[in-house]
C-alpha cells in the first residue's frame, strides 16, 4: 500500500501515463481539429495542427445533405431498445445461473461467449437472407434484435458476475427477518443489484452506439443510425476528410458525454471483481 | 417459550446421506453448542432447523408446532451467520430495524426497540452508520442486534466468533454469554471450536459424520466421554490414547488419560520416556514425552517443572481418571 516512491520516478510515470493516454486520444482530437478545416486544409501535406482558417461550414454542409436528427434518433432508439431489451432478457437468465446454478451452468455461459469468438461476417448472408424475408431491412426493429442478439452473451456475463458477488447469506438473512420473496427483492436484491444492472446498461448502450458491422449491413436509409451516417462520407466517389471528421464529431459526441458524466460506472463494471 | 424437538430428521444431498437420522431434544432457555470437525453436518443440521435447507425426512417441532413445512420466516426463529450478513446499503439502524419493519411493526415502537437493542450492544453511536465503515466485532453485534429486536423464540449461531481475531473472539464469547443469561432465550450455537462449546453451553451436542457421538454438559463430557471421538474431541490439549500392553493391563483396547491427569517425576513413575518438546505457557508446561514402548504422550504440567528437551522423566496416570474403551471405541464403564 504505503509504497514509497521517489519524485523521479512518480516523474517517470506521469509522463509515461500521458503519453498513452495523449495517443489514445490523439485520432479523436485529430478528427475534431479537421472537421473544422476545409477539404483542403484537411489533406494538405505536411498537415496543419492549429493554424488553418477555422471554419464551421462542413456541419452545415453535412447536415443539409443527410438529416443528422433522423440518425441521432434511429441510434438512440437501437441502443437503447437493444439494450433495454438485453436486460429483460438477460436479468433473469444471469438471475438463475447465479442463485441456483447447476452442473451445466459453466458450460452454458461458456458456449454463449464462444459465439462472440465467431467472426459476425460468417453469418452474414443467412442473417440477411432472414431478415430480407422477415421484411426486417431497414427497420429498427431488425436492427434492436440483431444488436440484442450480439450482445446479450456480455449482458449475461456481467450481471452474472455481479449478481454471483451478492452473498447468498444476505438473502438467507432477509428470509430470515422475515422478508417475503417481494420484500426479498425490493429492500434487499434490487438495491444490491442496481450498481451492478446499471453499469452493464451503460457499457451496452455504448457497445451498441458504436456497432458498425450489422447496422451498415441491415440498413439503408430509414433505420440508418449515426454508423451509417459517417459511412456515407466515404463513398466512390472519393474521400471527404472534412466532411467525414465533422460527422464522426456529430456521432460520437453524444455517447463521449454520456461515458463522461457515468465514467465512474463504467470503471467499476469493467473492474468489477478485480478489486475487492 | 422456546423449545424445540428434532425427530428422526435427515437430510439427504443427492446420494450423500449429510445427516442419515438425529433425533434431539432442546428445552425452552436453553444454551445447546454443535460442536464437530467441519464437514460433521453441524452447520447443516443448523440450516434445517432455521429452514434454510428441507429436510429429506422426519419432523422439526418449534414450541409444540410442526414447523418442519413452514418458511423460515414463519418459525419465529433468528439467526446470526458467519459472515454477518448485513444489509450493506442500509445504516446500521435499518439493519436492526429490518425485521420490525418486515413484521409490519409502527415507526415508534422500531424506534424505541432499535435505540433499546443498540444499547445493550453498545451501539448507540454507530446507528448511522453504514456496516463497511465498522469493525468485524462491531459488525457482529449489529448481526446480534438484528436478531435480538423482533424477541424470537430462539437465537441460532452459525459459527459467528470464526471470522474474528482471536482476542476479540473471547470478549465476544463473553458477551453473547451475558446475553444469554440477560434474554434467558433458546440459543443453539454452532462452532468447530471446543474450547467455544466448554465455556459457552449449557448442552453439548458432539456430531461426527451426521451423527450425533453424544449430548451432555461440558462436564459430562469432559468426565464421561462415552467414546473415543468425543474423548478425543472434547478437551484441550487432546486425550492421550494407548493402546496394546499397558491398555490390556487395564482390561481394556484402549486407555485414555489426559495430559492434566499424568503426574510427572524425575525419578520414579509408571512409564519412563524422553522428553520431546516442551511448550511453555507460563502458567503451565505441555510436555510431549516419547514414553519407552508407549509412544509419544501429552503431558500437562505446572509452569515451574523445569525440564527441556532430551531430559527423561517418569509418567504415572491417575488411574481414578483413567478411560477405558473398548475395541469398537465404545466406553467401559
Amino acid at each position: 500500500m504505503a509504497r514509497n516512491v521517489s519524485t523521479g520516478r512518480k516523474l517517470i510515470t506521469t509522463v509515461v501515463a500521458w503519453t498513452i493516454g495523449i495517443l489514445i486520444f490523439f485520432p479523436i482530437l485529430w478528427t475534431f481539429l479537421t472537421s473544422f478545416k476545409t477539404e483542403a486544409q484537411a489533406i494538405a501535406s505536411p498537415p496543419v495542427f492549429l493554424f488553418f482558417d477555422w471554419t464551421t461550414e462542413n456541419y452545415s454542409e453535412v447536415q443539409s445533405r443527410s438529416d443528422y436528427l433522423k440518425h441521432f434518433m434511429n441510434s438512440v432508439v437501437v441502443s437503447f431498445g437493444s439494450t433495454l431489451l438485453g436486460l429483460l432478457i438477460a436479468i433473469p437468465s444471469a438471475w438463475a445461473m447465479a442463485f441456483s446454478p447447476t452442473k451445466r451452468t459453466k458450460d452454458v455461459l461458456m458456449w454463449m461467449l464462444s459465439t462472440k469468438m465467431m467472426p459476425p461476417v460468417g453469418v452474414l448472408v443467412p442473417m440477411y437472407l432472414i431478415f430480407r424475408n422477415w421484411g426486417l431491412l431497414d427497420t429498427r426493429t431488425g436492427l434492436v434484435i440483431v444488436l440484442t442478439l450480439i450482445n446479450l452473451p456480455i449482458i449475461i456475463w456481467m450481471l452474472y458476475t455481479y449478481f454471483k458477488e451478492i452473498p447468498g447469506e444476505i438473502l438467507e438473512a432477509a428470509r430470515m427477518d422475515g422478508a417475503s420473496l417481494t420484500k426479498e427483492i425490493i429492500y434487499v436484491l434490487t438495491p444490491m443489484a442496481i450498481p451492478g444492472i446499471a453499469s452493464t446498461l451503460l457499457l451496452n448502450i455504448i457497445l451498441a452506439w458504436n456497432e458498425a458491422f450489422w447496422t451498415l449491413n441491415l440498413s439503408a436509409a430509414k433505420a440508418a443510425p449515426l454508423t451509417a451516417f459517417i459511412a456515407s462520407y466515404s463513398s466512390p466517389e472519393g474521400l471527404f476528410y472534412a466532411k467525414l471528421s465533422a460527422a464522426s464529431t456529430m456521432a460520437i459526441a453524444p455517447i463521449l458525454i454520456l461515458g463522461w458524466f457515468s465514467q465512474k460506472q463504467l470503471v467499476r463494471g469493467l473492474t468489477f471483481g478485480a478489486v475487492k | 417459550m422456546g423449545s424445540i424437538t428434532l425427530k428422526n430428521v435427515s437430510k439427504v444431498f443427492g446420494a450423500h446421506a449429510v445427516i442419515p437420522s438425529i433425533d434431539l431434544d432442546i428445552t425452552d432457555g436453553e444454551f445447546v453448542v454443535f460442536v464437530g470437525p467441519s464437514g460433521c453436518g453441524k452447520s447443516t443440521l443448523l440450516r434445517l432447523i432455521a429452514g434454510l435447507e428441507d429436510v429429506s425426512d422426519g419432523e422439526i417441532v418449534i414450541d409444540g408446532r410442526n414447523a418442519t413445512e413452514l418458511p423460515p420466516a414463519r418459525r419465529g426463529l433468528s439467526m446470526v451467520f458467519q459472515s454477518y450478513a448485513l444489509y450493506p446499503h442500509m445504516s446500521v439502524r435499518s439493519n436492526i430495524a429490518f425485521p420490525l419493519k418486515m413484521a409490519g411493526e409502527d415507526k415508534a415502537s422500531i424506534d424505541k426497540k432499535v435505540e433499546d437493542a443498540a444499547r445493550v450492544l453498545n451501539l448507540t453511536d454507530y446507528l448511522d452508520r453504514k456496516p463497511r465503515q465498522l469493525s468485524g466485532g462491531q459488525r457482529q453485534r449489529v448481526a446480534i442486534g438484528r436478531a435480538i429486536v423482533r424477541q424470537p423464540e430462539a437465537f441460532l449461531f452459525d459459527e459467528p466468533l470464526s471470522n474474528l481475531d482471536a482476542a476479540l473472539r473471547v470478549n465476544m464469547r463473553l458477551e453473547i454469554s451475558q446475553l444469554h443469561q440477560q434474554l434467558k432465550t433458546t440459543m443453539v450455537y454452532v462452532t468447530h471450536d471446543q474450547v467455544e462449546a466448554m465455556t459457552m453451553a449449557d448442552k453439548i451436542v458432539v456430531l461426527n459424520r451426521g451423527r450425533i457421538e453424544q449430548v451432555g454438559s461440558p462436564l459430562d463430557l469432559y468426565r464421561r466421554p462415552d467414546n473415543l471421538f468425543v474423548a478425543g474431541f472434547i478437551g484441550s490439549p487432546k486425550m492421550n490414547f494407548v493402546t496394546g500392553a499397558p491398555a490390556a493391563a487395564h482390561q481394556a483396547h484402549t486407555i485414555g488419560i489426559r495430559p492434566e491427569h499424568i503426574a510427572l517425576s524425575k525419578d520414579q513413575g509408571t512409564w519412563r520416556g524422553t522428553v520431546g518438546v516442551a511448550e511453555h505457557l507460563g502458567s503451565d508446561t505441555f510436555l510431549h514425552v516419547n514414553a519407552d514402548g508407549i509412544g509419544t504422550l501429552t503431558a500437562r504440567v505446572g509452569g515451574d517443572f523445569a525440564v527441556t528437551h532430551g531430559d527423561q522423566v517418569y509418567l504415572t496416570p491417575d488411574a481414578e481418571r483413567l478411560h477405558r474403551f473398548d475395541e469398537k471405541g465404545l466406553a467401559i464403564r
